[in-house]
Parts: structure tokens; C-alpha cells; sequence
């Protein structure tokens, strides 16, 4: 069963932001308003690719109070599964996309006394938005922004521009500048949050080196989306529903199961919010659990797994499903 | 006569030095002095060296004094205490740790301070030592009263008397009190000491 309402919308425009980065602007089939979200929010985008039904999740960097469209920035990615792909090579004006409800998984403590933004490429997404409502609202952020190089770099010149250089400070890998995140973390006001966004090496290191400064867990936060990882094939058992598929290569369970027409629940589908957990009868191989949401005595149990990110490496899974 | 299972009934769950953090923050209030203390044989003197102590409280001043720490203020009072804790936390930076130790209408009134600064209350670490009276607000009159033992009590304000209930007020550092006999005045059973 998912929670979501889904919205057929058009794209509206398509603008390049940058080397390999474009943003889509995304507005409602039927003319309505599109629903108000807060900093943070993402949107899961269905794409249907000649046969297959593709389901990515975006961020919303359009300004949350904006009702007449929803934009996107997506990053083509060499090694994807195919999503960013389509989404760059064949959708154009015009085309018609369908987008979940905003979810928000990755808000702001709006009790902090002070928010500290921590992007590494694409991965500034879902602080535009939040920059915005800080904006408006008053609140005291800033932001440390790494990218390759200017050019692969989205937004930068805007966000600096709109939020002058004590505010947003952007650092190159080509140029030799990097994030002093030790020396940053050492001179917040007591009641700051952290926020990072971006690769998973840069979001462990942020982490790790806020942990071993003293920075309670509470104040850290982080938004990392899981693609699902490929693998042999293997065979699922929905024993509630008493079919029984296979969950193909480049296909995740989730994928394999909506393909065969079972609605299971999902959430984020990047291994991120728990929606989608699934209770294991039985199963012949070793678990995959690719997702950062169950505790590891939950994993090593063998009786729950994330459908939309963790997979078998064996022959069969029953599924409670 | 005490509903059980009250989610908003604040757990103390105990003193532990953070290992990571760059400063502590002890505020402590009579027996509250004994928490650090015993934290102090368990791991150790070296964590004192970037200790600052805020205490409050007849005993344990001189054993306090005698741990070397970085910083020892002793307050005349509770709300003098509360004032330099706030002071001290508006110019703290983050990888200071808050503790708290006293009795809960202490730790409660010190964790109010810490969360008006933008602190989670998640990350204050608190012990509950000394007394177990309670600060109540009458939920009729909005009087506060401080250190009630009894349960019912008599409202120290509007003169009702009220059931001290679980139910806790992060905001106000305070249980809420109930009036006990609203249907028949003066039917409300004798008060017994139940928070000694």
C-alpha cells in the first residue's frame, strides 16, 4: 500500500545549470496548485522508460512556498542505473513525468540556534531550499559548499550573490581549496546543527569528525541517497500474495515486486526511512542489507530487510508480503 | 492514585563523561555535587582540566573544591546559579557537554535554561540526587510551587487541592496538578508524603 498521491505533471522548462546538471520545472497536468513543502522535502519522480517503470527520488530546490511548480536538479551520473539518464537524454518540454506527494526526510531542527550546511556537488539540492525559508524566516545559517571544479559546480554564483560571502563560502577540489571542517565545527555557538549533503565519503567524514569534536548526535544530520545496488538475480516468494518472481540484475526488490503488480509500501526508495521494511519467512543465501536504516541486530537477525535497496545473494526469499 | 506510564515523565538516566567532548558543564545542586563526584573515582581526574562546576548547596563545597577543576563558582542561590548557567551557555561553543545532577526541580529548571539557548534536551546528560520533591504547576491557577512532597497538596496560590500527576512540563519544569475534588469539595483524601 503507498501512501502517496501521486500527481501527473509536465515539464515546463528544462535549463542547463551546469556541466552535467539540469534543472526541470515540473507543473501540474491539470493547472492546480502543487502542494507547500518545507526545506528538505523530496519528491519521488516515475518515469516510465519504454517498458519499465523507473521511480527515482529529487529533492525540491524550488522555494517552499511555491505553488506553481515543483523544480528538480539532476545530476547525469556515468554509473546510474538509467534514471538520470533518461532524464537528461530523452525527456524534453512538454513531456509528461508523474511526482509523489513532498516528503520530507531531511528537515531543520527549527529549535537550533544556528544551521551550518555542508554540500558536496548535487548535493546542494535540498539546502537551496532550506536557505530559502531561512531566509525568510529570519534564521542564522551558513554554508560551506565543495565541487570539483566552478564549472561542474550548480548554482554557486546565485547562492553567493543572494546570500553574500560571510554566508556561503565555496570551496575547489582543481583548485586546491577543501572544506576546513574541523576549524568550522570548532567555533559554533553551543545549540548549532549540522547538516551534510553530498557524497557518502564527504557525509562519513563530516560525521565522524562532528562525533569526535563533542557534537551531540542530535545536532548532526544527514540526507544520503542509496541508489539500489545491482546483483545476480534471485527468486522472491510473495507468500501473502502468492506469486513468485525474479528480482532481475539491475532491478531492486521493490522494482521486481511493483513490476509484478504487488503494491508494497515505500517511502524515500533509498534505503533512508524505514517505510518499506519487510518481515523474511525464510530464505536460501546471504543477505544484502544495503540500507542505513535498521540497526545491526536487526540485520544480523535475518528477519527484516528494506525491499527498495538490499538484496540476496542466493537462490530464493520468501517475503511476509 | 498516580497514573503509570506517562510518556512525558522526564528519565534521568545517569552520568557518563563524554569522551569526545572539548569542554564539560557541571551544574549542581546539593547531593547533585555527589554524581560528579562519583564520576570523578570511577574514570578519573583528567576530564577536570576543561571542567567548569557551577554548584549550589550547603555541603560538598570543600570536596568539590579539592578536585582541581578548571572552573568551581559556587552560587548563593538557585536562581543566581540559573543566571550565570545562562550566560555561560549563550557564549559556549559546540563540543561543550551539559550536565546536570540535583533534585528534578532543579534539573528541570536548569534543562529550561539550556533549551531556550537551542539545546536538545536529548543531549543533556542529567542524575537525579537528593530529595524526590516534585515542582508542580496548578494546571487552575498556573501558580507554581516548588518542592511539594505531598500527595494531594494544596495549591500554595489558589488554595485548591490538587493530584501531582506524571504528566511533566519540559517548558514549565514542572508536573501538572490536578484539582482532586471538584465534584465534592473537601471529599479529597488526607495528604500523605509520597515524594520524600
Amino acid at each position: 500500500m503507498t501512501i502517496n498521491t501521486e500527481m501527473p505533471v509536465h515539464v515546463a522548462a528544462i535549463t542547463k545549470v551546469a556541466d552535467s546538471v539540469k534543472r526541470f520545472r515540473l507543473e501540474r497536468v491539470d493547472g492546480g496548485v502543487m502542494p507547500v513543502f518545507s526545506g528538505g522535502a523530496h519528491v519521488v519522480v516515475a518515469m516510465q522508460d519504454g517498458k519499465l517503470l523507473r521511480h527515482n527520488p529529487y529533492s525540491l530546490m524550488s522555494r517552499p512556498g511555491d505553488t506553481s511548480a515543483f523544480e528538480i536538479s539532476v545530476l547525469r551520473v556515468e554509473s546510474s542505473r538509467g534514471g538520470s539518464h533518461f532524464l537528461h537524454d530523452k525527456i524534453s518540454v512538454g513531456d509528461t513525468l508523474t511526482v509523489s506527494q513532498p516528503i520530507n526526510l531531511f528537515p531543520f531542527d527549527h529549535r537550533g540556534r544556528k544551521h551550518l550546511f555542508f554540500a558536496g556537488g548535487i548535493g546542494i539540492t535540498p539546502f537551496i531550499a532550506m536557505m530559502a525559508q531561512m531566509a525568510q524566516e529570519g534564521r542564522n545559517f551558513e554554508l560551506h559548499y565543495a565541487m570539483r571544479t566552478r564549472s561542474h559546480g550548480a548554482y554557486w554564483q546565485e547562492l553567493a550573490e543572494r546570500y553574500g560571502p560571510s554566508r556561503v563560502k565555496i570551496y575547489c577540489d582543481v583548485e586546491n581549496l577543501f572544506i576546513p571542517v574541523d576549524e568550522i565545527l570548532a567555533r559554533q555557538p553551543l545549540g548549532t546543527h549540522m547538516y551534510v549533503c553530498g557524497p557518502a565519503g564527504m557525509i562519513d567524514a563530516v560525521l565522524g569528525k562532528g562525533k569526535a569534536l563533542g557534537w551531540p548526535r542530535q545536532n548532526l544530520h544527514f540526507e544520503r541517497f542509496l541508489a539500489p545496488p545491482t546483483g545476480k538475480p534471485f527468486e522472491a516468494v510473495l507468500q501473502r500474495s502468492g506469486k513468485t518472481i525474479t528480482v532481475g540484475e539491475h532491478q531492486s526488490m521493490l522494482e521486481a515486486i511493483e513490476a509484478a503488480g504487488v503494491d508494497a509500501p515505500y517511502l524515500c526508495r533509498g534505503g533512508a526511512c524505514g517505510q518499506c521494511e519487510t518481515n523474511i519467512v525464510s530464505c536460501t543465501g546471504e543477505l544484502l542489507h544495503n540500507d542505513i536504516y535498521l540497526e545491526p541486530a536487526d540485520k544480523a537477525s535475518g528477519k527484516k530487510i528494506m525491499i527498495c535497496v538490499s538484496r540476496l545473494k542466493g537462490e530464493t526469499i520468501t517475503l511476509d508480503i | 492514585m498516580l497514573v503509570q506510564g506517562i510518556k512525558s515523565r522526564p528519565v534521568y538516566t545517569g552520568f557518563a563523561i563524554d569522551e569526545n567532548a572539548q569542554r564539560h558543564l557541571f551544574a549542581l545542586e546539593g547531593e547533585g555535587a555527589r554524581a560528579l563526584l562519583d564520576q570523578v573515582k570511577k574514570v578519573g581526574k583528567e576530564f577536570l582540566a576543561v571542567s567548569e562546576i557551577l554548584h549550589v548547596g550547603e555541603a560538598h563545597g570543600k570536596e568539590l573544591a579539592a578536585l582541581g577543576a578548571d572552573i568551581l563558582w559556587s552560587a548563593p542561590t538557585t536562581p543566581v546559579l540559573l543566571n550565570r548557567l545562562r550566560q555561560n551557555l549563550i557564549n559556549a561553543r559546540m563540543g561543550t557537554r551539559l550536565y546536570l545532577s540535583g533534585t528534578e526541580g532543579f534539573i528541570g529548571q536548569a534543562m529550561k535554561v539550556a533549551l531556550e539557548q537551542g539545546i536538545d534536551f536529548g543531549s543533556i546528560v542529567t542524575e537525579h540526587r537528593g530529595s524526590e520533591a516534585r515542582r508542580v504547576q496548578c494546571v487552575h491557577c498556573k501558580g507554581i510551587t516548588d518542592n511539594v512532597t505531598t500527595q494531594p497538596f494544596t495549591c500554595s496560590h489558589c488554595g485548591l487541592t490538587l493530584l501531582v500527576r506524571d504528566h511533566y512540563s519540559r517548558r514549565l519544569a514542572a508536573f501538572q496538578g490536578v484539582c482532586i475534588d471538584a465534584e465534592e469539595p473537601g471529599s479529597a483524601p488526607p495528604p500523605e508524603v509520597r515524594f520524600p
